[in-house]
């Protein structure tokens, strides 16, 4: 098995006039949780886009466990897909599907799972994130909190190696980000993950990061751990974190 | 007027051309993928049934109501004029081939358009701006096959049901508008139209109905699918799309009337 989980060579993605990522190049070694930083606007969610493959760099290379994805064909790519977790910003359940059928919904339609398989893993993850007694409400019935248990279930429903968080915590109060944090903690743990976390939130970052990145001007600008880049003696590092630290 | 004002009505003209044309040009597209991926595994036999009940019951009483009343003005209006002709006796049948030709597949397509192509503007739109198309999608699911071929196909296959319905209805409508001015047996009404009716008037409208129920699914879809800017992307995807679609339903009948009547000669 590889020692790194992504390896990405010389990303470059832009929109029209606009350079979003700018000949990046990055690794992420097989059990380490990596947290992306960087201002809004700054590309870190189109990164996590294009390691999934839902967007298309303009130019370089995206490698998971030594597979380059941009040159998969489709089939290929779902195979790998199986394979990563992704947890949305707004958590994006399928709002006309109650908290159990979206849990099962990628079981059923990527596994030959049983009826009563499918019914066990979707206790099992609900019970993970505890939110086993949510399993028949609709996802409008749930809290901010709740919503991003239910998609935190679904995303590992399925045991990837690889999660990518979109913002994991925004939206939500400081005791309830904690907790989520500490959930994906503890989940990255049991199930042995390798995790990208995008994220402007500093009591999340310093709980889960082992290592992080800090996006500027569409460039790597920043790496270490979140102790050196929180008490880096750079300017803008600093303001940042002060304002970060200040709003948490 | 001013050339300032020229010129901006002309780049608006400009900008409305190429809206147009872009939508031509992304709906031939998203229909050609639509017919690619009409033969992937799985088939979700199930999802289209859904999709099926769901359209078929939401649409059913507008479509009661509209096929009544059809079949009601119809023979209200072309009473006097039968009588002027003394033509009194063919109404029944002249009613029932106006409707069962062109007045049903046309007016019912058109309040399918209203009922459900904006429904899957605003259904498809808010799952692409919630993210959920994306969610399946990194979950290994193909979104097109699963939202926008499981609709399609129901809607294709709704409407000549809601179709023949609406026929039935109006030509009872018409019945009723008989009975309010004179007094007409049943039996009587039915003979008449049965033998007026032919093979020729039925098939065409049912058949054509097959496409506009195809137009309405995959305008709806492609607007939906396609949709961005968030809750104003949603709301014009649903506004456009029943324009788009009732346009193209009447467009579409222009050259289905042409070559329904080159196959089935009247």
């Amino acid at each position: 098995m590889a020692d790194i989980m992504v390896k990405i060579k010389n990303l470059t993605k832009g929109f029209d006039s606009n350079l979003v990522l700018d000949d990046i190049s990055l690794k992420v070694n097989v059990g380490e949780n990596l947290v992306v930083f960087g201002r809004s606007g700054t590309g870190k969610s189109v990164l996590l886009k294009c390691i999934i493959g839902l967007m298309i760099p303009d130019a370089g290379e995206i490698y998971i466990e030594d597979k380059n994805v941009l040159q998969m064909e489709i089939n290929k790519l779902n195979n790998v897909r199986k394979q990563i977790g992704f947890l949305f910003q707004s958590g994006a359940l399928y709002d006309s599907m109650t908290v159990r059928e979206n849990l099962a919904f990628p079981l059923i339609r990527n596994f030959n799972f049983t009826v009563k398989e499918v019914e066990e893993k979707v206790i099992y993850a609900l019970e993970m994130v505890s939110l086993k007694d949510a399993i028949d409400k609709m996802p409008s019935e749930l809290s901010g909190g709740m919503r991003k248990r239910a998609a935190l279930a679904r995303s590992i429903i399925t045991e990837p190696k690889l999660m990518l968080y979109d913002e994991p915590t925004t939206g939500l109060d400081p005791l309830t980000t904690k907790e989520i944090s500490e959930l994906i903690l503890d989940l990255q743990k049991k199930l042995n993950m390798t995790s990208i976390a995008v994220t402007h939130d500093l009591i999340c970052a310093n709980i889960i990061a082992d290592r992080a990145i800090f996006l500027k001007d569409s460039k790597i600008k920043y790496e270490g751990t979140i102790q050196e880049l929180t008490s880096s003696k750079d300017t803008f590092l600093r303001n940042f974190f002060s304002t970060e630290s200040i709003i948490s | 007027m001013s050339p300032e004002k020229r010129t901006l009505k002309k780049s608006i003209t400009f900008k409305k051309l190429n809206e147009f044309f872009s939508t031509i040009g992304g709906l031939a597209s998203f229909s050609g993928y639509f017919f690619k991926s009409l033969f992937v595994l799985p088939f979700d036999i199930h999802e289209i049934k859904k999709h099926m009940d769901e359209l078929g019951v939401k649409t059913l009483p507008i479509v009661s109501i509209t096929g009544l009343i059809i079949g009601l003005v119809m023979t209200m209006q072309s009473q006097p004029i039968m009588v002027r002709f003394g033509a009194e006796a063919f109404l029944p049948g002249m009613v029932a081939i106006s409707v069962i030709r062109e007045l049903g597949p046309v007016i019912t397509a058109l309040i399918f358009a209203g009922r459900v192509s904006s429904g899957i503007g605003a259904e498809l739109g808010s799952m692409r701006v919630t993210e959920q198309i994306d969610a399946m999608e990194v979950s290994a699911i193909n979104p097109f096959k699963f939202l926008v071929v499981t609709r399609v196909i129901a809607c294709t296959m709704i409407l000549p049901l809601l179709t023949i319905y609406v026929d039935f209805i109006a030509v009872i409508g018409g019945y009723f508008a008989l009975i309010i001015t004179q007094s007409m047996n049943f039996q009587y009404y039915v003979d008449s139209v049965l033998t007026s009716i032919q093979f020729g008037d039925v098939i065409p409208g049912v058949l054509k109905t097959f496409v506009f129920g195809y137009i309405v699914g995959i305008v709806g879809a492609y607007k939906g699918y396609t949709a961005t800017n968030g809750t104003e992307g949603v709301g014009r995807a649903s506004t456009t799309s029943v324009v788009v679609s009732s346009l193209l339903i009447l467009l579409f009948d222009t050259v289905l009337v042409k070559i329904t009547l080159w196959l089935w000669p009247t």
